[in-house]
């Protein structure tokens, strides 16, 4: 067997595939800012440097163990590079720390006090530059950046985005959305997973805390919250209780001692979910709708659809997710209980989610100026909320959520975990037509890979079902629905890791086992209550009763169902390439959306602005890229002085700056100038 | 004026499309067009040449492939059968700062500083009189003697022109020409004759080591990337040449572009690849566009493509630009800007030879290197190790700079002392006042920015890899700065340190951040703020960024600030404890100082003084108050007796 030493210990080798991992798991934690075991490694931070026999001072994570290795973890030599280390970062850090949001949580901070730097030798050479704080989602501090790269790993390694990149070299470097715009007008889907892994505060989520506060505060309004699944087993590591504990009767508890009128469960909303989603999964199945149809829960997944697969829309569930059903139905029908006008009743989601502090602002979700869900704050912000208070969390008694929306069935609570909304499912047409035989399927669907098949039986009915995780596995799933060889009827697609449990409001964690412990706490909860489908929930039938009428009803659809839309990847002022000066000009732009790309129009654009400079035309054409006309089926589409011409050839696009310049003046004479 | 002929042609040579046989001697006008040459106006010169000759009656025979506007018709030079002058351009040959240069064959006479207004009195002499025109050769500054010619010349005398041989000899553009010197039958006999694993073997036997910094052994590197098993393997040539005064590779690109195309050729039939990327920097855009045209013209000839020679292999090989990032020499992020991402290191391992270009097995090799490779399977392992030392066999070629008599690019076998270098092919150190100071001699930066200084006592080291890396320094691409007394090393450290800090790629910790601080240090002691403090914790810093970078430029980045200060740490200390730069360089710590035996009272000096600095009686020796003066210097350049110097 191999092995080998470790600061004199033995340590025997299974498969590990770095020298990192085999001293974390003979208990030494060696300091790291840019390794983690999802990402690829990436060798930047030089922290986690050892001491090899014959080989002398290399990083760990690039280096693979070997039989007979000899490994010395801390030598002289290394703490002191590794304090020189920290002492560099922080002469390039704001060091505002006290104010930093993400202080407890601070990697950097925290080695820096793990390692003994109480000094920085070195005079500061941080230059502030301005924090984007442009979406309504996520703030991103370059101030507190340190370049480790880890967001940028993740965005496109995991999610397969890629919004933010290195740019610049030497001491300019710096991570950035494309052409240094703003992250609301790229293509980030506000999943958040770069604001997870990011050590420092320099991407994390935006706090919406002191409007809650505000709303509190004011005796006008009625506060309501709704609570996700996946918040009851997490909130509690902020308050050293391990993962996966159940808090949801502490939630109630806190959140009604700080002054909410109604504490309800979004599970609730997961159930009605459950009902109106399955529904219109048998509705498409019987009547040869569009299938595969893919779930709708998560809005970073929409806006990711949206964005890259416009075409496959259609497949998209219709069901609003179940913060935005719960923020409908809580803003139409609570009001008589709460005894207040729509405007005063304020909705605020408790949410594992960064990206659903962006979906409440979505215009589908507003009506009349008023949004169905006012704020969206994350686990982290709830929890702050009750340190600021002053509650001691941990010694609460639970308390029982508000009736009606606060009653759910387990099937409702497996929305947290990956996989859940498919189990959610299968238990509700189980339940309606008897005929599902879901128990094989259950532990694919409930193990942890980030993409899985499961095939289950409706009656004599094979049913394919994908589930995925991660964008970059939905990317891979999508594309085989569009090139229409894959099969699947139903396809659950989750943005972060794990599904909501992973999500990037929850307390920071970079330890893959409080995932699974979290996980383990949602189907723990399932087991606790007395319900298990969302067609049981006595609530949910009263719901329709009273008010909807059937699932699929016209006002379920007006108050449960949404629409969506093509969407560009970039926004924002066009990026100029060749600016003429005053006077007459003519207007070029090329479409440099992927649908245009794809169909060659970079190769359009070189042949264009060759053609510009060799005529000496650069002073009356002026050339710009643009990001979508929103006719990509007949893509390269460019735009000549405001007409747009579609399928265009550098041939077609010629003749247009011709014909647009013979308006102004003679070709001839341009070329001669 | 009618058609003359010159005696000396000898016939037989100029049938046409025949080979020239290599030794013949032809009447010859070779002009250099080496990008130092071209920027010195050769490019004027060789027109005016073709104007001359033309006007005075002369059949020049001019390969349209040296003519600028069309670089399209290919290989060499049309020869007509009765015409007497060929006119042609070559490489670089090295001796930039003399250029342009001129030689006329067959007596291989060298003008050099040549100008248009130059050349009617070359062929009205030269040509047609058969006298040599003494005002146009190169005088040895030590010997104040004239050279008629390269092998009179001590620039050339002491080198061993091996890899840069056909450079200057046969012209770049030409296919023909290369192929008249036995160009592409190594490759042949490559490809036919041996089994790749024979090659490997004769690469690895002459120990031939990597050009391009590390002298990684060749034939190792082979081996690894031929026994992976992949059916898809590369062959990259790194012609990212960044250091700052280095032109080796881009020489021999310019020059000898076949060579390298050939060594490649060699390299991809070694591991068994059959796609090659010759990466080029984007500065170089002569060198992009001769080993374009050369494969291109290695296409066209069939030498590339499918079939080679008559076998069922393919090669292909493309030219890519760089976009200008020095880092991009570092073989990971070549790789990387290859792929289309942003070049920056990675860890190793995976080396290239296991998971490179797109993951695939991949030889990067440098130019120079590759440019080797030929020679060696023409000569054997054997023959070519009798070339330089048991450890470092073969030539290397040097960028010779700095307070040196001669300056330009030299290729020596390995084994030389940088004695022989500096004072018998540089000529000697130059003072400060540019006239050969034989005393002046302080150190000599070896290897670039990455590289280190050596002294006084290294002056009769035998040059090699290893003795080098003993030293305390490195070979590295081949930069050779020598510096004489007036040089600060403080100052020599912190211009080093500028260069590698704003080529860092900025990924890791230590390079991106500790570079700056490092720069911040040495401007600190040059300027007057340090204290012995400063230079412990540049020396832990330096320390630190040499040990734990992630890539070779990170390593290597502190070299400058590690040698100078083991070597030179009195003024290192000289600067923070006595605030003074022994060598008077440093602006901000010396001050003017009146002479007064020269100072005659005029008070010009005062009357310039921004602060007031200066006093004395009109028609007496002034003084400058050291605690008031700012040490802008214009009392300096005010005074018209030279009585006010610097401390």
């Amino acid at each position: 067997m191999a092995q080998v030493t470790i600061d004199g210990r033995t340590v025997t080798l299974e498969n590990e595939s770095n020298v990192l991992e085999v001293a974390r798991k003979s208990g030494i934690d060696i300091p790291t800012f840019c390794y983690h075991s999802e990402l690829s490694v990436y060798g930047a931070c030089r922290l986690c440097l050892v001491d090899i026999e014959g080989r002398g001072i290399v990083p760990s994570c690039s280096t693979p163990p070997a039989d007979g290795m000899v490994i010395r973890t801390n030598t002289e030599e290394i703490r002191k590079i590794r304090r020189m280390v920290l002492e560099l970062l922080l002469a390039n850090h704001d060091q505002s720390c006290p104010t930093c949001p993400k202080s407890s949580a601070c990697k950097l901070r925290e080695l820096a006090r793990r390692l003994g730097v109480e000094e920085v030798r070195f005079p500061s050479t941080h230059i502030p530059v301005e924090v984007d704080t442009s979406t309504a989602a996520l703030v991103r501090d370059p101030n507190k950046c340190i370049l480790c790269g880890d967001c940028v790993r993740m965005c496109s390694e995991v999610q397969g985005i890629g919004a933010i990149d290195l740019a610049y070299r030497g001491d300019r470097v710096s991570i950035q959305p494309a052409f240094g715009k703003k992250l609301s007008d790229v293509e980030c889907v506000y999943c958040g997973q770069c604001a997870r892994v990011c050590p420092t505060g320099a991407l994390r989520p935006k706090s919406e805390i002191d409007q809650v506060w505000a709303a509190i505060h004011d005796s006008e309004k009625r506060v309501v919250a709704q609570i996700a699944p996946a918040v009851r087993v997490a909130i509690g590591e902020s308050f050293g209780l391990p993962a996966g504990s159940i808090n949801t009767g502490q939630i109630v508890a806190a959140c009604k001692a700080m002054g909410f009128d109604r504490v309800y469960d979004t599970c609730f909303a997961a159930d009605l979910t459950v009902v109106e989603e399955s529904e219109e999964f048998l509705r498409r199945a019987e009547s040869g709708g569009v299938l595969p149809q893919f779930t709708s829960c998560c809005p970073a997944w929409v806006k990711f659809c949206e964005q890259y697969f416009p075409d496959l829309i259609p497949n998209l569930s219709s069901c609003r997710s179940p913060q935005q059903m719960f923020g409908s139905i809580a803003k139409s029908r609570l009001t008589g209980d709460l005894s207040c006008d729509r405007e005063n009743l304020v909705v605020v989601s408790i949410m594992p989610c960064t990206a659903k502090k962006f979906e409440k602002t979505r215009p589908e979700f507003v009506q009349n100026g008023l949004p169905d869900v006012d704020y969206v704050l994350t686990t982290q912000e709830l929890a702050q909320m009750v340190e600021e208070y002053g509650i001691r969390f941990s010694a609460l008694k639970p308390e029982s959520l508000d009736l009606p929306l606060g009653f759910k069935t387990g099937a409702g609570v497996l929305f947290g975990n990956s996989g859940g909304v498919t189990e959610a499912v299968l238990r509700y047409v189980a339940g309606k037509t008897g005929s599902v035989d879901t128990a094989a399927a259950v532990s694919t669907i409930r193990s942890d890979d980030g993409f899985r098949e499961a095939e289950v039986s409706i009656g004599d009915k094979k049913l394919k079902i994908a589930i995925v995780h991660g964008l970059a596995a939905a990317r891979r799933v999508a594309e085989d629905v569009r090139s229409g060889n894959c099969g699947y009827d139903f396809i659950e697609v989750m943005a972060c890791p794990g599904g909501c449990i992973g999500g990037a409001g929850q307390p920071v964690t970079f330890d893959r086992e409080t995932r699974r412990m979290r996980a383990e706490g949602i189907y723990e909860a399932d087991k606790m209550l007395q319900l298990h489908a969302s067609g049981e929930n006595p609530y949910i039938r009263r719901l329709y009763d009273d008010y909807l009428g059937t699932p699929g009803s016209e006002t379920a659809h007006a108050l449960l169902h949404t629409h969506y839309r093509s969407r560009k990847r970039i926004d924002g002022e066009v990026i100029s390439l060749i600016t003429s000066g005053a006077g007459r000009r003519i207007d070029v732009s090329v479409c440099m959306g992927t649908s245009c790309l794809v169909r060659g129009s970079q190769r359009l654009l070189q042949e264009m602005v060759s053609y510009v400079e060799e005529r000496g035309l650069e002073d009356v054409v002026n050339i710009e890229l643009t990001f979508c006309l929103e006719r990509c089926h007949n893509g390269p589409n460019i735009v000549v002085d405001k007409n747009i011409i579609e399928g265009c050839t550098f041939e077609k696009a010629r003749i247009a700056i011709e014909d647009a310049l013979g308006s102004t003046v003679g070709v001839a004479d341009m070329a001669e100038r | 004026m009618n058609n003359k002929t010159i005696e000396i042609t000898v016939a037989g040579d100029a049938t046409k499309g025949a080979p020239v046989p290599s030794k013949t001697k032809t009447r010859k006008i070779v002009i250099c067009a080496g990008t130092g040459c071209v920027a010195n106006g050769s490019l004027d010169v060789f027109r005016e040449f073709e104007k001359v000759l033309e006007e005075r009656g002369f059949r020049t025979l001019v390969g349209e492939a040296t003519k600028e506007k069309d670089p399209g018709n290919g290989d060499g030079i049309r020869t007509d059968p009765d015409s007497n002058i060929r006119l042609s351009k070559s490489g670089c040959q090295g001796f930039c700062q003399m250029g342009p240069l001129v030689t006329i064959y067959p007596e291989e006479i060298l003008y050099t500083k040549v100008v248009p207004g130059d050349v009617e009195e070359i062929v009205k002499e030269t040509l047609e009189s058969g006298r040599i025109v003494q005002r146009l050769l190169y005088v040895d500054p030590v010997s104040s003697r004239s050279c008629t010619g390269h092998h009179e010349i001590p620039f050339y005398q002491r080198q061993h022109r091996f890899v840069l041989k056909l450079c200057g000899e046969i012209d770049p553009e030409s296919l023909q020409d290369y192929r008249n010197r036995d160009g592409y039958s190594r490759a042949e006999q490559a490809w036919l004759r041996m089994t790749p694993e024979d090659v490997c073997n004769e690469i690895e036997q002459a120990n031939l080591r990597g050009r391009g910094g590390g002298g990684f052994p060749t034939g190792k590197k082979w081996h690894l990337a031929r026994i992976e098993a992949s059916t898809k393997k590369y062959v990259i040539c790194n012609g990212d040449e960044g250091d700052p005064g280095a032109f080796m590779d881009r020489s021999i690109m310019e020059g000898n572009p076949h060579s390298v195309i050939e060594g490649i050729m060699i390299a991809a039939r070694a591991i068994g690849a059959n796609e090659a990327y010759v990466y080029v920097r984007l500065e170089y855009p002569l060198a992009v566009a001769r080993i374009r045209k050369a494969v291109a013209d290695a296409e066209e000839e069939g030498i590339l493509g499918d079939g080679i020679f008559g076998t069922k292999e393919s090669l292909t090989v493309h030219v890519m630009e760089g976009a200008g990032a020095f880092v991009c020499g570092e073989e990971t992020a070549l790789i990387a800007s290859i792929e289309g991402k942003r070049g920056m290191p990675r860890p190793k391992p995976p080396f290239p030879s296991e998971s490179g270009l797109w993951g695939k097995p991949t030889v990067i090799n440098n130019v120079e290197t590759l440019a080797t490779v030929p020679l060696i399977i023409d000569m054997g392992a054997t023959k070519f190790r009798r070339l330089g030392t048991h450890g470092s066999p073969g030539t290397k070629t040097f960028a010779l700079s700095g307070h040196v008599a001669n300056t330009g690019l030299i290729e020596v076998p390995f084994g030389i002392t940088l004695r022989e270098i500096i004072y018998d092919i540089g000529g000697g150190v130059t003072g400060a006042n540019g006239k050969i100071d034989p005393n002046g001699f302080k150190a000599v930066q070896i290897g670039g920015p990455s590289g280190a200084c050596l002294t006084a006592e290294h002056l009769d080291l035998k040059l090699d890899f290893d003795s080098i890396k003993e030293a305390g320094a490195m070979i590295g691409s081949g930069g050779l700065v020598v510096m004489n007394t007036s040089t600060c090393m403080v100052a020599i450290a912190r211009y080093f340190m500028q260069f590698t800090q704003n080529e860092s790629c900025g990924k890791c910790v230590l390079c991106r951040e500790g570079t700056k601080q490092m720069l911040g240090l040495l401007d600190d002691i040059i300027e007057g703020r340090a204290t012995l403090q400063t230079i412990e914790l540049l020396e832990e810093l330096a320390s630190a960024v040499r040990i734990g970078s992630l890539c070779s430029l990170g390593k290597t980045a502190p070299n400058p600030v590690l040698s100078t200060l083991r070597q030179f740490r009195n003024e290192y200390e000289a600067h923070v404890i006595q605030k003074r730069c022994p060598a008077g360089e440093c602006r901000a710590l010396s001050k003017p100082v009146i002479d007064p035996a020269k100072c005659v009272g005029c008070t010009a000096c005062a009357r310039k003084c921004p602060v007031n600095a200066i006093h004395g009686e009109r028609k007496q020796p002034h003084t400058i108050d050291p605690e008031i003066c700012i040490g802008c210097g214009v009392c300096i350049e005010t005074c018209k007796f030279n009585a006010i110097g610097r401390n």
